[in-house]
């Protein structure tokens, strides 16, 4: 008797409990902060403050696409709410709610602009955003060509600095992400073509585009031969294997939060059209299918808060969408990028060249064009005109299939983006 | 009633394979031949016009044809230590199979550990004196070096399963035939020559084609150790269908895999025939 009296006290203790429990986590689908470190940091100093609680996943691109569309077929889903690049978010416009009710007061108006993803709603607010940036040893900086400004460096002058390392240390320097996991073809994508080209896309084959890479290739003679196994730059700028490199803030954050003093970032090189850069900007959006909207509306508001702009930027290092007052302690790699990401898009020679957009799914086809011919034309050193020239024809008939048009720094097109 | 036990035994079974590989077979054998709903040949089309695709397609037979027969040699070595021994047999068994127990991926980052940069072989080279500063191994300016890291970890990983069945083989071989053997003058090499080998034909067959099979699947070690460096149709398809997300295509490359496949087992079953009147 007395057993069953305390089993009933403790299911009496329980009850109020389970009202609390059956309250589901708000699912957080996310293409960011993936890496583990990173999801952990999400979870534990950024969403943590959100009432009910949030189940933050970071997911490759196939899976998390996958998922979306596997509950927008259903009808019904339990994503929350989404996160992404620009480029991810692109092609599910049919799939997103409308999200013009939430306050985006402090956000700039272009920002706010490529959420509409072309339509007449507010798709995706922005979350944060980031670039990508040059980072060195100090130890370099002795090297550097006379008359050169490591704030408005060319890439001839790069190309001199990185001989003069090699020829100095007697090891090539130079460091480019061209590992499985790196981020190589936003570097041709965005920086190197654009610079040459004025275009990604358009003037993909032109004699503009086959000088870009006979200059990538005279760079590539002082890069490490290590670089093909490299997927984030702050692991070897940490060893010291590498002293120049080119990656995304994110992925050279380590290298000056452990070791401020030995490292300087700087913007990215200038060609004959410009200082070519490709912000990132990556958006928060809700699906039609979301089991809560009203949650999933809570949880994009509270994302948009200052403090919590100022706990991602401190978990993922990408930066506040909205001005925010920047506390004093914030990491060393915040305040060495800040300033060089500052100067690079306010170079009077600026030419932000943005993430690809409306490829929808085909945005891992698009980026493995100029990996395969990074490739051919470097790894496997095959004839520049003739890698071009055929895929040229690969990237025409993509565009086509996608019905993409041009995006910035290509002029806009009605159809599919030419490939002249 | 007994007489229908058997097959409501093997009911279970046979649904559970109908489920989780016929029908997913089906699936991607009509994903390889349509586009966008439409019968077509586009996907293997584009599949056989993508610069990396006949390297990866030799690449993987290559890899085979070096890994099966020195595998299948190590095997009957070891198979014929382990039958011969006396005292000491399950241990030395134990020990032979440990690589078994690892997944392939893991056994992948064993050996990029080994020989990384900052890898194990460079530590102790450079602890010796023999070399100044690090070499890098795993790079694209050496495939050969890439190519034989994959070699050692692929026998490493997978010969304990040929050596595993081809043990249970030599088990099954009367003692009579090799004693007749050694009466009649016959050497050591002679009686396996010409004694086990032949008797062994069941066994080999079923341990050459697992191992040919899985040769032709191989992925998780080649990504390990030669990431993008060393395309493998097993990659590619894996790229195909989560880099580059074109279903189709990666259906297509899934397959050639199953089409070699099959054609080797077909080979392997011909050419290791044992007729029924000659089995044991």
């Amino acid at each position: 008797m007395k057993r069953i009296l305390t089993l009933t006290a403790l299911m009496a203790a329980a009850l109020p409990l389970i009202p609390a429990a059956a309250q589901a986590e708000a699912l957080f689908w996310s293409t960011q902060a993936k890496p583990v470190e990173e999801s952990q940091a999400m979870r534990e100093q950024v969403l943590a403050g959100f009432a009910g609680g949030v189940d933050y996943q970071g997911m490759d691109n196939g899976p998390w696409l996958t998922r979306i569309q596997a509950e927008l077929q259903a009808g019904n889903g339990s994503i929350a709410v989404l996160g992404g690049l620009h480029g991810d978010l692109t092609g599910l416009e049919d799939g997103l709610m409308d999200l013009s009710t939430i306050d985006t007061s402090g956000i700039g108006e272009a920002m706010l602009a490529l959420g509409a993803l072309g339509t007449d709603q507010q798709l995706y607010l922005p979350w944060m955003q980031a670039t990508y940036l040059m980072a060195a040893n100090r130890e370099a900086l002795q090297y550097l060509p006379a008359g050169a400004d490591l704030n408005a460096l060319t890439y001839d002058q790069l190309i001199a600095w990185a001989a003069a390392v090699h020829e100095a240390t007697g090891t090539p320097r130079f460091g480019f992400p061209a590992g499985p996991q790196g981020l190589r073809h936003r570097f041709f994508q965005g920086f190197l073509l654009p610079a040459y080209t004025g275009s990604t896309v358009t003037e993909f084959r032109s004699a503009d585009a086959v000088e870009a890479w006979g200059v990538f290739g005279d760079l590539w003679a002082h890069t490490t031969p290590a670089s093909t196994n490299y997927s984030f730059m702050q692991e070897p700028l940490l060893t010291g294997d590498v002293w120049i490199a080119f990656d995304h803030v994110a992925r050279l954050a380590d290298a000056f939060n452990q070791r401020p003093d030995d490292f300087v970032a700087f913007p990215a090189p200038a060609g004959p059209k410009g200082r070519a850069y490709m912000p990132v900007l990556a958006g928060l959006a809700v699906m039609k299918t979301a089991p809560d909207a009203a949650q999933s509306m809570a949880l994009v508001e509270y994302m948009l808060r200052p403090e919590t702009q100022i706990a991602t930027l401190r978990a993922t290092n990408f930066f506040p969408v909205k001005a925010v007052d920047m506390p004093a302690d914030m990491p060393a790699s915040v305040q060495a990028f800040a300033p060089a990401i500052a100067t690079m898009t306010g170079a009077a020679d600026a030419l932000p060249a943005l993430l690809p957009m409306g490829l929808g799914d085909k945005g891992g086809q698009f980026s493995q064009i100029y990996t395969d011919t990074f490739e051919q034309i470097i790894l496997a050193g095959r004839p520049v005109q003739d890698v071009l020239d055929a895929q040229a024809e690969v990237l025409r008939a993509l565009m086509v299939e996608a019905g993409a048009p041009c995006w910035a720094p290509d002029a806009p097109s009605d159809g599919p983006c030419p490939v002249n | 009633m007994p007489r229908a036990l058997p097959y409501l035994l093997l009911l279970p079974a046979t649904l559970f394979l109908g489920v989780f590989f016929l029908y997913p077979f089906l699936n991607v054998a009509w994903d390889s031949i349509t586009r966008g709903g439409e019968m077509t040949l586009a996907n293997y089309q584009r599949m056989a016009s993508h610069w990396k695709f006949s390297t990866a397609f030799w690449n993987t037979l290559f890899l085979a044809a070096l890994v099966v027969p020195i595998q299948l040699a190590m095997a009957l070595t070891m198979a014929s230590i382990v039958t011969r021994l006396e005292k000491g047999r399950s241990s030395i068994l134990y020990i032979f199979a440990i690589p078994l127990g690892i997944s392939d991926l893991a056994a992948g980052l064993i050996w990029l550990a080994i020989f990384e940069q900052s890898g194990f072989l460079n530590s102790m080279l450079y602890g010796l004196g023999v070399i100044e500063r690090p070499i890098l191994f795993l790079s694209y300016q050496n495939p050969v070096v890439i190519l034989i890291a994959i070699v050692l970890a692929e026998v490493w990983r997978a010969t304990a399963i040929m050596m595993v069945i081809l043990v249970a083989g030599m088990g099954l071989i009367p003692k009579e035939y090799g004693e007749a053997a050694e009466v009649f003058g016959a050497s050591r090499w002679q009686r396996f020559i010409r004694v086990t080998l032949p008797m062994l034909k069941p066994s080999l067959q079923t341990a050459l084609i697992l191992r040919v099979i899985l040769a032709f699947e191989v992925f998780a070690v080649v990504m390990a150790l030669g990431g993008t460096q060393f395309p493998v149709l097993m990659s590619e398809t894996y790229n195909w269908q989560f880099v580059m997300q074109d279903r189709g295509v990666a259906a297509a490359y899934a397959m050639v895999i199953l089409g070699i496949s099959i054609a080797f087992t077909l080979v392997i079953l011909r050419l290791l025939h044992v007729p029924k009147e000659a089995r044991i």
